[in-house]
């Protein structure tokens, strides 16, 4: 298979993992992290869309490749609007779940780090 | 000519190659982080040293090459400077590690 | 031997997004995540997007990277507490399924794309000499779907505003994060010192290269943000107070030159974003000088946050 057609199915198992994580995580900043796999899993898809639109000289179709630099930017400018959210939560509330109680708080062991 | 330096790229690019097995594998067995970041810094400053100078035949104009090594020199630099950053902190955590 | 490399790097990929997806530590997953954003970088190169890959270098390793560290330590002592609404079994085997029916959809798309594959890249080659430009994607970017371009500047700016309104109320108008300070003779300062200069011209050099080489502003902006955030974070200066006139000028000038050669090629050439003809080359490179300061401001506020000190009169 060419290599457009094998980092479009990485893709599409990257997109299927990012989007379990994001289910799984209890943590919302693992969330903003899967919720990155998944946004860079629909670029590389869209990557491998334009590579196949290759011609006229050029490796790829260059339109779709220009949205993927806007779309890079702009998910940079989401995530670290997410990351501000969080920790404004943090510093409200002292604590980051989205349950509806808070949780009591535990200790980090201490062989964690 | 063109053979010779052909052997050369190949000599270099595979000594480079070990530089950066030896590196990881550093990495991955060594006790505690001093000892991985002596292994590491090998890897950087040797293994792309390496790489770079097989390389340089095979670059089209001599302002390519200058910025293959500029780009070897910058990665020595940062290297150099995150090493002793994460060394510091390190000694600063645990004082007899 | 090309395949070979693809397959192995397809494989490190999906390795690293499932580290980042169960790691235990926090920290962990997201050094995972930035050595997967590198390696992505590898892979946009062997599809043949350069000019993404410096863009996924640039963006998606480097400045999500530093963000998501920062984070991570500021919440360092909420994972504890997390770790203890990790959802039933019941749960994880529902979002596997979800997961897998999602994959299984996509992967049936991938292998039913039509082919030959319609593609605008002869379009493109057809009129790119009317733009004065030889990278075909700066040519997209700046001149076949310029409003998209200035679409996301104003939604930068929008997102940044977005951030800055998470300040506490005293903190209004303040100034960003905490004041870094460092040992002015130790190596941080020295990088710090040394690094800049050097990373400014390489900014500058990748932002002027962009039109006929890879490359362009958001790469260039990017490099000349991570060169402040350094001699932000070695204490040299500190963040400026949000309220400052400069900074808030500096802001909005890159859109608002990118809207106003806009109107004017509304009234010149018939089209809101049309270039007069000839005039296309120095249109462009007008607007990339007016947005590259912007871009940079913006990308390096949204990584320092939002204000949390309260500026003293």
């Amino acid at each position: 298979m060419n290599e457009a057609t094998l980092f479009a199915l990485c893709a599409v198992l990257l997109v299927g993992a990012g989007l379990y994580g994001l289910i799984v995580n209890p943590h919302p900043l693992r969330k903003i992290l899967a919720f990155n796999v998944v946004g860079s899993g629909v670029f590389l898809l869209l990557g491998a869309i334009a590579r196949r639109g290759a011609g006229a000289g050029f490796g790829g179709d260059p339109v779709p490749q220009a949205l993927l630099i806007t779309g890079i930017v702009v998910a940079f400018s989401a995530t670290a609007l997410a990351v501000a959210l969080l920790l404004r939560l943090h510093d409200a509330a002292g604590s980051v779940t989205l349950a509806s109680e808070v949780p009591p708080k535990v200790e980090p062991d201490a062989g964690s780090r | 000519m063109s053979v010779a330096l052909n052997v050369l790229t190949v000599v270099a690019v595979v000594a480079g190659a070990f530089f950066f097995l030896a590196g990881t594998v550093g990495l991955l067995r060594f006790p505690d982080t001093l000892t991985r970041l002596h292994a590491l810094t090998k890897a950087d400053n040797l293994g792309l040293g390496l790489v770079v100078l097989g390389l340089l035949p095979h670059v089209g104009s001599v302002l390519a090459g200058i910025k293959l090594v500029a780009i070897w020199l910058l990665v020595l630099l940062s290297g150099a400077v995150a090493s002793q950053l994460i060394a510091r902190a390190t000694r600063q955590r645990d004082p007899n590690a | 031997m090309m395949e070979a490399l693809n397959a192995g790097l397809a494989l490190l990929l999906l390795a690293l997004a499932v580290w980042t997806i169960v790691a235990r530590d926090a920290f962990a997953a997201v050094a995972g995540f930035i050595a997967y954003g590198l390696l992505l970088t590898l892979a946009w190169v062997q599809l043949s997007g350069v000019d993404v890959a410096l863009t996924e270098a640039a963006i998606g390793g480097g400045l999500t990277g530093a963000l998501l560290i920062g984070a991570v330590g500021r919440l360092r002592d909420t994972e504890a507490t997390a770790r203890v609404e990790r959802p039933k079994a019941l749960t994880r085997a529902l979002a596997a399924l979800v997961a897998g029916a999602v994959t299984v959809a996509l992967a049936l798309c991938v292998l039913t794309l039509p082919d030959p594959a319609p593609t605008l890249a002869p379009d493109v080659a057809a009129n790119i000499a009317a733009t004065g430009v030889g990278n075909p994607i700066t040519a997209v970017l700046l001149a076949f779907r310029a409003m998209d371009t200035l679409l996301e500047a104003i939604v930068l700016v929008f997102a940044l505003i977005g951030v800055w309104s998470l300040a506490p109320d005293r903190a209004w108008g303040g100034r960003p994060g905490v004041r870094h300070v460092a040992d002015p003779n130790g190596i941080l300062a020295y990088i710090a010192r040394v690094l800049p200069p050097i990373g400014i011209i390489v900014g500058m050099y990748i932002f002027w290269a962009g039109a006929d080489h890879p490359g362009g502003k958001f790469q260039g902006a990017t490099i000349l943000a991570a060169m402040w955030l350094l001699v932000m974070m070695a204490g040299l200066t500190d963040a400026p107070p949000i309220s400052r006139a400069w900074l808030r000028i500096g802001l909005v000038a890159g859109p608002l030159v990118f809207i106003a050669i806009g109107l004017a090629g509304a009234v010149t050439a018939g089209a809101f974003l049309a270039y007069p003809d000839g005039y296309a080359k120095p249109l462009i490179i007008v607007i990339e000088l007016a947005l590259m300061p912007t871009l940079a401001l913006i990308l390096a506020l949204l990584l320092v946050g939002a204000p949390q000190r309260t500026i003293q009169r």
